[in-house]
């Protein structure tokens, strides 16, 4: 057997054999998918109960309204109380949270009512309670108004349209139905796997190396096999290792997901925005189905394990010139701030992307390999033409094929030199020098 | 004679520094072979050439008359002076896979694993991590995986350090057993006595540069410095009658056998002179040549 395939196959073995790679592979899903479905869940049982308000409505502005949202409301006559007597009332009442006081006004003038309100809370009266309160004493002053302006209520209430304008992407075949919160929503995540991913693998291999070179166990390994073998070996085990447990958490999250769905923990609707966290603030769930149609599932999967792969292989074989280059993880500082500025600064200009997803920021990140795999990714949901597509793939292929030459001219070198601590121009001085 | 292992020219330099100057070295088939120098002299750059780890400036390797190629890597067993082993991997998993890069088929290497660890009963080690390994029986598995594929030509770069005497003394009667058997033995050391003990030639390289090879015993006749060693029954005579040019050292006298002894420094060889003047100033036992050691001969080059 090619001494490649038995470096990558110690590489996977020795990995996958592990209690930690187990550990990570089945707590991995099940913290992904209480990632996705907990929000949803804490929702449904955060439910606050309902609050009891006190009401000193002197001008009769919420007059017959009984509840307010989840706030019960008990009116106190004006006439019996003052402001004063009534936060006393509220102080010796315990089953009383809050104290809405609206003041008299002369000329019942809704606006200097409103500007004068006061809430006194006892109990922490929920902020959802005070915005409901706050609409439905805004919606009874504009009713008051347009009654002082002899303008009847049901006529404004007719003349009032509601507009859910549907957006369409324009594309060669034709028109598609979009659903932007959605795409943000794949984009975003996919781009953020791939970002993970690479610090977590790279880094892998960046270890992996030192541990060769600490335990001094590589120059008795290189005598049988070329140290670019054992770098290429390494890299390609460990990324087998990467894509057996990223599919194994597909499988399992989706499993999760759909476990927790079926057994009713969630309500249909729950489940729904669960699984599409970025649609909850969307008004019409009910159009994910037809617009995940409208996305090119297959490329975007496809793309995934190309922009995955290539992002890793590129960045991955920079950290095994890293490893080489250093005695032990804690001098690894000076050479990862330039390795891992690009992907941050990708991630860091995510919501840039996202927001338009065609303007200049995006293109570039997405064409330059070192951002590529993380920024197109974030773009592609949102549609993103083929030429375009393909000369950021060649252009990554092209980087891994570079960093890996790279890589390897320093890693030859660098694992058989201990001792001193390496410079910016060692590496360059390696780069150049025959092994 | 034929030649093992043949180094024309072998230059290195890294920026300004030479770590090989056109080194010229012929291994004999069959030898054991002494790489001496002191700490930087290049010895570890020259192995790591014969092992294909880093390429010569200029200058050519031909292993059993063939120029050497990475593949001639497999036909050395080298272990070196910085040596180690995964310390979470299993140590017949290790030894398995270290042979099989060797091209060891898997089936093969097991079961000739498995005769070194019956003979060295270590058969309870094999499921064990490293890390659980003392330093030295680490360095036994070290041995092992060295010669386990049978190379013609073997490299061992300080092989006795971090062994005490009785695993030193096994690995020592491994070495010229596999010597028996045929194998080429490059022996890298600083220590004189091995060297003495072991080797049948040796190289000095200092600088880069080579300052002697040869045989053992050439090397130690070529040194010789004319010193010679008288061992003698009851008193010395006040003054030795010797010829001109001769000094004596003082006379030293054994605590337990009560003989007495004395050196005699003379400028040219003149052994049989010597000693025919020497018999008849007292009762001789003995009279020999003082040959200089090997670790003499390493400090004298070195500091020339």
């Amino acid at each position: 057997m090619n001494p490649f395939f038995i470096v990558a196959q110690r590489e996977f073995l020795s990995r996958v054999r592990k209690r930690t790679f187990l550990l990570m592979t089945i707590l991995g899903p099940l913290f992904f998918g209480a990632l996705i479905v907990a929000p949803a869940l804490l929702n449904e049982m955060t439910e606050n109960p309902d609050q009891r308000i006190l009401v000193v409505d002197h001008s009769f502005l919420l007059v017959g309204t009984d509840k307010v949202g989840k706030a019960v409301l008990d009116y106190l006559n004006p006439e019996e109380f003052s402001e004063h007597q009534a936060i006393e009332a509220l102080q010796n009442r315990d089953e009383f949270d809050g104290l809405l006081f609206l003041p008299p006004s002369e000329n019942g003038d809704p606006d200097f009512i409103l500007r004068n309100a006061r809430l006194y809370s006892k109990n922490d009266v929920n902020f959802d309670i005070v915005r409901d309160l706050e609409a439905t004493l805004a919606a009874s002053a504009t009713e008051e108004k347009l009654k002082l302006r002899g303008v009847d209520p049901s006529v404004v209430s007719q003349a009032q349209t509601r507009v859910d304008i549907k957006t369409l992407d324009l594309t060669e075949e034709g028109a598609e139905e979009s659903a932007v919160g959605l795409k943000m929503a794949i984009g975003f995540g996919a781009g953020f796997f791939v970002y993970i991913f690479t610090f977590l693998y790279a880094a892998q291999i960046m270890r992996g190396v030192i541990e060769e070179k600490t335990s001094r166990i590589v120059e008795v390994i290189v005598s049988s096999v070329k140290p670019t073998q054992l770098m290429l070996g390494k890299i390609l085990g460990i990324a087998s290792v990467g894509l057996l447990q990223f599919l194994i958490w597909v499988l399992l999250t989706g499993a999760i997901v759909a476990g927790v769905t079926a057994t009713g923990l969630l309500s249909p609707d729950t489940a729904e925005l669960a699984a599409n966290p970025a649609m909850a603030s969307s008004p019409i769930p009910a159009e994910i189905t037809g617009t995940l149609n409208a996305i090119n599932l297959p490329l975007l999967v496809g793309s995934f394990l190309f922009y995955f792969l290539g992002g890793y292989l590129l960045y991955g074989a920079l950290f095994a010139a890293v490893g080489a280059a250093v005695d032990s993880e804690t001098d690894t500082q000076q050479f990862m701030l330039p390795l891992t500025m690009p992907l941050v600064l990708t991630f860091v200009l995510a919501t840039n992307i996202i927001e338009s997803p065609n303007g200049a920021i995006a293109f570039w990140l997405s064409i330059l390999p070192f951002s590529s795999p993380i920024a197109m990714m974030i773009r592609l949901p949102f549609g993103v033409t083929w030429p375009e597509i393909l000369l950021s793939m060649s252009l990554l292929a092209l980087g891994f094929l570079f960093t890996t030459w790279l890589a390897g001219r320093i890693y030859r070198i660098g694992i058989l030199s201990y001792g001193k601590k390496v410079t910016y121009r060692d590496l360059w001085k390696w780069i150049k020098m025959k092994p | 004679m034929s030649i093992a292992l043949h180094a024309q020219g072998l230059s290195k330099s890294y920026q300004s520094f030479k770590a090989l100057d056109a080194l010229h070295l012929e291994i004999p088939t069959g030898s054991i072979y002494g790489l001496l120098g002191p700490n930087g002299a290049g010895k570890t750059t020259f192995l790591r050439m014969v092992n294909q780890i880093i390429e010569p400036d200029s200058g050519s390797l031909h292993l059993h008359g063939e120029a050497m190629t990475p593949a001639h890597a497999r036909q050395i067993g080298y272990l070196p002076e910085e040596r180690g082993l995964y310390k979470k991997m299993k140590v017949g998993e290790q030894a398995l896979y270290l042979a099989q890069l060797k091209g060891m088929a898997a089936a093969e290497a097991k079961s000739k694993l498995k005769e070194w660890f019956i003979r060295w009963e270590l058969q309870s080690w094999w499921d064990k991590k490293v890390e659980e390994l003392s330093k030295g029986q680490a360095q036994k598995i070290q041995f092992i995986t060295t010669v386990l594929h049978q190379p013609k030509v073997l490299i061992f770069d300080e092989p006795f350090s971090g062994f005490d005497p009785v695993n030193a003394a096994l690995i020592r009667d491994e070495m010229l057993r596999l010597h028996q058997e045929g194998s080429t033995i490059i022996l890298s050391t600083h220590r004189m006595e091995s060297v003495e003990e072991l080797c049948s030639h040796i190289a000095l390289i200092n600088k880069g540069v080579k300052v002697l090879d040869g045989t053992v015993q050439d090397i130690r006749e070529a040194n010789r410095s004319n010193q010679y060693k008288l061992v003698f029954r009851g008193d010395a005579p006040s003054t030795w009658n010797i010829p001109a040019g001769v000094t004596a050292s003082l006379t030293q006298r054994d605590a337990r056998s009560g003989h007495q002894s004395v050196t005699f420094q003379a400028e040219s060889p003149m052994a049989s002179d010597l000693m025919s003047v020497l018999a008849t100033q007292c009762q001789p036992i003995s009279f020999e040549e003082v040959l200089p050691s090997m670790n003499d001969i390493f400090i004298q080059n070195v500091q020339a």
